[in-house]
């Protein structure tokens, strides 16, 4: 789950990582005033609260010397649509704004922790060319880009934190406070099991380091043991999404017109893929588990069915241990109770197949039966056209 | 002899009192599988599926000399549960497990380390994971065992029922496998691409593979350089998740495309320019190692 700005700042703050002075986070401009003064003296930035990188240039960041600047800048801000290059051509809607002081910029560091799956353990990567995007400073100077192991156990010692210091070039009049930062940083990582925190630019001010933007993603398999973090929104799930995972279902939402339901993960990917292979295009990703019932099957449907993009179904179930003629069953009984109104086209595999596909044709229920997976696509792309 | 797992495998299921454990140990017990006790803390001296139940595994292998462990052992538990069986004496740990923290493997991993650097050998497969099966031998997992028939074709996979459905084609088109080993969908796995292929190429049951990756970080990247410098045996590769969005987690916690890294073109550019055979279409997967293979069955 990805945090935003302003919850990440939170969380450094109460670690004790320096963070701009703090004005708070507006939804309307009637708020704005008393924001600013909390923030303390001009200038003051407003940032937009969306999921994205890139917002900067993208018209989400802006610096206001007066308070009418302040005024203006925020009604034009709240409310806008944001298109940054990490939000792949749609728009995210500036629903928030957080308010802070200026900070005086020496020079910008980029720091992050992130869980390295090739070394199975965190690693700090770190870069002195800080405020550009990770992904551009290491295809445009990968020789400047610092990587570091941490041991899970241990945490960031001390003289390893001394170390990316020196390497950064941090001066020697701020390294102790750079340490700290890096220390509590990834301490904060490995008590909130993160994926990834990330503060760029963290930048060195005359007297010290600040923590200009910050970054959180947490791993959500750890969610149970941060029940203040699994208590926060996810920004990022659309209602069908966070619907489907109340549901215990794992959902993500496509730009296409093909709904699928399909169990595992890996078969659910194969599936959108053959569609896409037959010429149409994906709906959705749906893995309705291991035990697809008909009270699983009747959820998974109306959560397909409530994106109005979807024109037909696809269900693929590789029946392994739960049999096709409970599946067959299951979605016979989902289907007297929903009305289907587009083509659903089902294709069952594995144990029992026969008798599943039996019961399916004396239902009566009008659906299209598929043979092998490509077969299922080609016909679901078919009735769709 | 095929890999990981034959007939003499001799297995102790940590959660084997469950609901998951029962129903699966019962599963395995149908199919042939030595099970030859099981562990669940506080039920030691009881006896569940005609099976002596331990507290702890340490007592379970030196109660019965079972050496594999299987485990079924909920999130919060099973990273302590896979140490647990590493301390305990077992040097194959098949964790089926979906769901636990990512920092949680990390420390397994270390932990693991600890021990082999001792001199230890250990193979740990998932976790979130079908399993392993040898099919006709032993069947140490979820997945469904009639869709398997014993032969010559090694499978490896990052998914569950996506591999059932890569088998099913291998057996209906009279390819069986030597042994089919499911790695798991998480970002930190016990057991490589690598690993597994390695192993396939030392097995002289073995003759080729099918190794059946997806989307998210870069372990099929490494296999594809392992295969160019070190493979002899042909292997047939699959990719899921061509249509997936970046930035999205699609179902398994490994299965996501972060930036520039991790995609589906990344992983099959190096695969086949590695010499590794790709299939497009997951419906053509059984179809394209049948027609390789029928020169030298004629």
């Amino acid at each position: 789950m990805k945090l935003l700005e302003h919850e990440a700042k939170e969380i450094l703050k109460a670690r004790g990582i320096p963070v701009p002075p703090n004005g708070g986070v507006i939804k309307t401009t009637a708020g704005l005033a008393a924001a600013m003064k909390r923030a303390g003296k001009a200038p003051w930035v407003l940032k937009a609260q969306v999921l994205a990188g890139g917002r900067g240039k993208a018209g989400g960041i802006k610096l206001a010397k007066t308070p009418k600047e302040a005024k203006a800048l925020a009604k034009a801000m709240l409310g806008m649509d944001l298109i940054t290059h990490q939000t792949h051509g749609h728009a995210l809607k500036v629903k928030e704004l957080l308010v802070e002081g200026g900070v005086k910029i020496e020079r910008e560091i980029y720091l992050s922790v992130v869980m390295d799956r090739r070394a199975a353990a965190p690693a700090i990567i770190a870069s002195a060319q800080g405020g550009m995007e990770i992904e551009t400073l290491a295809a445009e100077h990968p020789e400047a880009i610092i990587r570091m192991t941490v041991d899970p156990n241990t945490g960031l010692p001390d003289f390893q934190a001394r170390r990316l210091a020196f390497a950064l070039k941090v001066p020697a009049d701020r390294v102790g406070a750079f340490v700290k930062v890096a220390k509590t940083l990834v301490r904060a990582f490995l008590d909130l099991d993160c994926s990834m925190l990330e503060i760029n630019p963290l930048v060195l001010t005359p007297t010290g380091v600040v923590a200009l933007d910050a970054k959180v993603v947490t791993d959500d398999n750890a969610l149970f043991r941060h029940p203040d973090l699994a208590a926060k929104p996810d920004h990022e799930a659309t209602a069908l999404e966070t619907a489907a995972k109340k549901a215990d279902i794992s959902y993500v939402g496509l730009d296409g017109n093909i709904g699928c339901m399909v169990n595992g993960a890996g078969l659910a990917m194969g599936t959108m893929d053959t569609i896409a292979l037959a010429g149409g295009s994906p709906a959705n990703f749906l893995d309705v588990g291991g035990g697809a019932n008909e009270e699983r099957v009747t959820k998974a449907l109306n959560i397909i069915l409530k994106d109005k993009k979807v024109k037909a179904v696809l269900v693929n179930i590789f029946g392994g241990i739960v049999k096709c003629d409970m599946i067959a069953a299951g979605v016979v009984g989902a289907l007297k109770k929903i009305k289907l109104k587009v083509p659903l086209v089902v294709r069952l595999q594995g144990t029992n197949v026969e008798q599943g596909k039996e019961i399916l044709a004396k239902s009566g229920i009008a659906l299209i039966q598929a043979d092998d997976l490509w077969d299922a696509a080609r016909k679901a792309v078919e009735a769709v056209k | 002899m095929a890999i990981i797992l034959d007939k003499d495998s001799k297995i102790v299921v940590q959660g084997f009192t469950g609901s998951q454990g029962t129903f699966h140990s019962r599963q395995c017990l149908e199919y042939g599988t030595r099970i030859v006790a099981g562990v669940t803390p506080g039920r030691g001296g009881t006896t569940h599926l005609d099976r002596p139940v331990f507290d702890t595994v340490h007592d379970a292998v030196r109660g019965t000399d079972a050496f594999v462990s299987l485990i079924f052992v909920p999130a919060p538990f099973a990273a302590d549960a896979i140490m647990e069986a590493v301390d305990g004496g077992c040097s194959t740990v098949i964790c089926i497990t979906e769901g636990i923290p990512v920092l949680d493997m990390a420390r397994v991993k270390r932990f693991l380390s600890r021990a082999e650097s001792s001199g230890r050998e250990i193979t740990l497969v998932g976790p979130n994971c079908p399993g392993v099966i040898t099919p006709g031998q032993c069947k140490a997992g979820i997945m469904p065992g009639f869709i398997h028939k014993p032969g010559s074709i090694g499978v490896v996979s990052r998914s569950g029922t996506l591999t059932y459905e890569a088998v099913d084609q291998l057996t209906k088109r009279g390819l069986g496998q030597s042994t089919v080993v499911g790695i798991g969908g998480d970002p930190i796995a016990g057991s490589s691409f690598t690993d597994i292929l390695a192993k396939f190429e030392a097995d002289p049951e073995t003759e080729a593979v099918v190794m059946i990756g997806e989307i998210g970080g870069s372990a099929e990247e490494e296999a594809a350089r392992f295969f160019k410098e070190k493979m002899s045996k042909p292997v047939f590769g699959f990719i899921a998740g061509k249509s997936a969005p970046e930035g999205r987690r699609m179902g398994h916690a490994g299965a996501i495309v972060e930036g520039a890294s991790g995609t589906h073109a990344s992983k099959v550019k190096a695969m086949r320019e590695a010499g590794i055979t790709m299939v497009e279409n997951l419906s053509e997967i059984g179809e394209t190692v049948a027609k390789s293979r029928r020169p030298l069955a004629a």
